[in-house]
């Protein structure tokens, strides 16, 4: 029986090649693939945030262990499908139209995929039928948007308006994010929440879905 | 250090300029329009900007140069026009200094990340050399490698400048952290001080990110970590929306108060990052009894 703590340290540290290896010894010991996942890499992922939120990790620490994270998923992930085991949720996660940044949105998208979401990465300078195109296709429940520009954040709105008109608005929770963005605006423009960091979107994610 | 540096710095604190983004927004750069595509489309209403800084007495003006760099421009339309952009960004701040104002070229980053894996040193080399060549080639009187978070992708940046023999201000963004006194990547203000210097920037600082109290502590450790000049260009404080709009509270004289601070704690280029206007230039000139 592997280690499910040095899993857990592994990830935490962003050792990618231990957390493969430890993964696939414990899949291969016939260990149930989501109590991995529940109870030891999204708890590590937690403490990564943890960290993160006291300033003991920066985005490059945030990096390395979600990029840890996923090359374990990328084992798991498979065998979760096959038995029909549902993501958490899915995620159409976009940088607005007008902007070009992906730093932001890309770790958010990495967050969340660690945290046992599914992500549909949309890229960056996305139009608003793009975002409401995915929603019908591929049945996402949450649409995130970043914007890093105090010039392009208005794009959001329309976007919000757009998925009103289709129809849509209903069907998805919407989570904005971006350096100028503030609860103030998600209020505004009737957004579903703001996180301030990327780490708070996991959280933020979970809590639209349950609040239903 | 540099004979231009040596010569700015002989006659005190020099005064630099503050935002060019919000400026053009003001004369009608449309959201999520690239600003910098603008000195070839607009080059009067970008001349406008650099000679309100000028008439405002800013003895450098930097130029609308920002973000042309041929990854950030990635499939835009403008990236086929890369040098040119550039080229005409010092071609429109030279004129409107007229001699009376040194022009400092601005190289910002490229929005990609090397730890992620999205870009290689090799193209960042070669973008910022590109960049870099084509501001010399205009008559720049200096580059600015501002607004960065990643100290690698500066250091990069600051030897594709160096290349051109003109002198390199390298500043960084303090935004990170619950005291604002990291970079996004963890970098503090010692590391960036330390590894600025021995990448060869002859003035090194700090920019955008937070307002300007927040740079004193900035700036106090900035100057214990390095013998180069300091640069600094705080924001007005932080952006509040209204319709839409970003809007920057700070009063130009409540931010020109604290520059005697500043250039008390050894600070040697002072200017103005997102949100300050001619204005800002025009109270600290004032506080500075020029």
């Amino acid at each position: 029986m592997p280690d499910l703590k040095e899993l857990y340290d592994a990830v935490v540290r962003g050792d990618a090649k231990t957390t493969q290896a430890i993964t696939q010894q414990a899949l291969a010991e016939g260990i149930d693939p989501l109590k991995l996942v529940n109870e030891c890499m999204i708890p590590a992922m937690d403490e990564v945030g943890r960290r993160f939120e006291c300033n003991e990790y920066f985005v490059p620490e945030l990096l390395i262990s979600a990029r840890a994270m996923k090359g374990a998923l990328e084992l798991v992930r498979p065998i979760l499908t096959a038995r029909g085991d549902e993501p958490l949720g899915r995620v159409a996660i976009g940088t607005v139209k007008g902007d070009l940044h992906d730093i932001g949105k890309n770790l958010v998208a990495s967050l969340l995929e660690g945290g046992g979401f599914e992500v549909i990465d949309l890229g960056v300078n996305v139009p608003p039928e793009k975002f409401i195109a995915t929603i019908t296709e591929k049945q996402a429940n949450i649409v995130a948007m970043s914007a890093l520009l105090t010039t392009t954040m208005p794009a959001m709105k329309t976007i919000i308006e757009g998925l009103k008109q289709a129809g849509v608005r209903d069907k998805v929770k919407v989570l904005i994010g971006g350096a100028p963005i503030t609860q103030q605006y998600a209020d505004e423009i009737g957004a579903d929440g703001y996180s301030e960091n990327a780490v708070g979107a996991v959280a933020l994610a979970k809590k639209a879905l349950a609040a239903g | 250090m540099h004979p231009l540096i040596q010569q700015l710095l002989a006659q005190g604190p020099v005064i630099t300029d503050g935002a060019w983004g919000t400026e053009l927004q003001a004369r009608g750069l449309s959201l999520g329009e690239f600003p910098d595509a603008w000195n070839l489309t607009h080059p009067e209403r970008v001349a406008e900007v650099a000679r309100a800084y000028v008439e405002a007495g800013s003895q450098i003006i930097l130029t609308n140069t920002f973000g042309a760099n041929r990854i950030r421009l990635g499939d835009h339309a403008a990236a086929g026009n890369v040098p040119e952009i550039n080229r005409r960004g010092v071609e429109i701040s030279r004129a409107a200094a007229a001699g009376r104002a040194r022009v400092f070229a601005s190289i910002g980053p490229t929005g990609k990340l090397l730890m992620s894996g999205d870009v290689t040193r090799d193209a960042l080399r070669d973008a910022f050399a590109e960049q870099a060549s084509a501001l010399a080639e205009a008559g720049a009187d200096g580059l600015v490698v501002e607004t960065m978070s990643d100290l690698d992708e500066a250091v990069l940046a600051i030897e594709a400048a160096r290349q051109t023999g003109l002198p390199v201000v390298a500043c960084m963004v303090f935004d990170s952290g619950k005291d604002k006194d990291r970079t996004m990547m963890g970098t503090t203000p010692e590391q960036a001080a330390k590894t600025l210097t021995q990448a060869g920037a002859e003035v090194i600082g700090a920019n955008c990110g937070q307002g300007i109290a927040g740079f004193v502590a900035l700036a106090r450790r900035l100057r214990a970590a390095t013998g180069c000049p300091l640069w600094l260009k705080p924001n007005a404080g932080l952006p509040i929306m209204v319709d839409g709009r970003a809007q920057y509270n700070a009063a130009p004289e409540e931010f020109a108060g604290y520059v005697p601070q500043l250039v008390e704690l050894g600070a040697a280029f002072v200017g103005g990052c997102c949100g300050t206007r001619p204005d800002f230039v025009t109270a600290i000139r004032r506080q500075l009894n020029r």
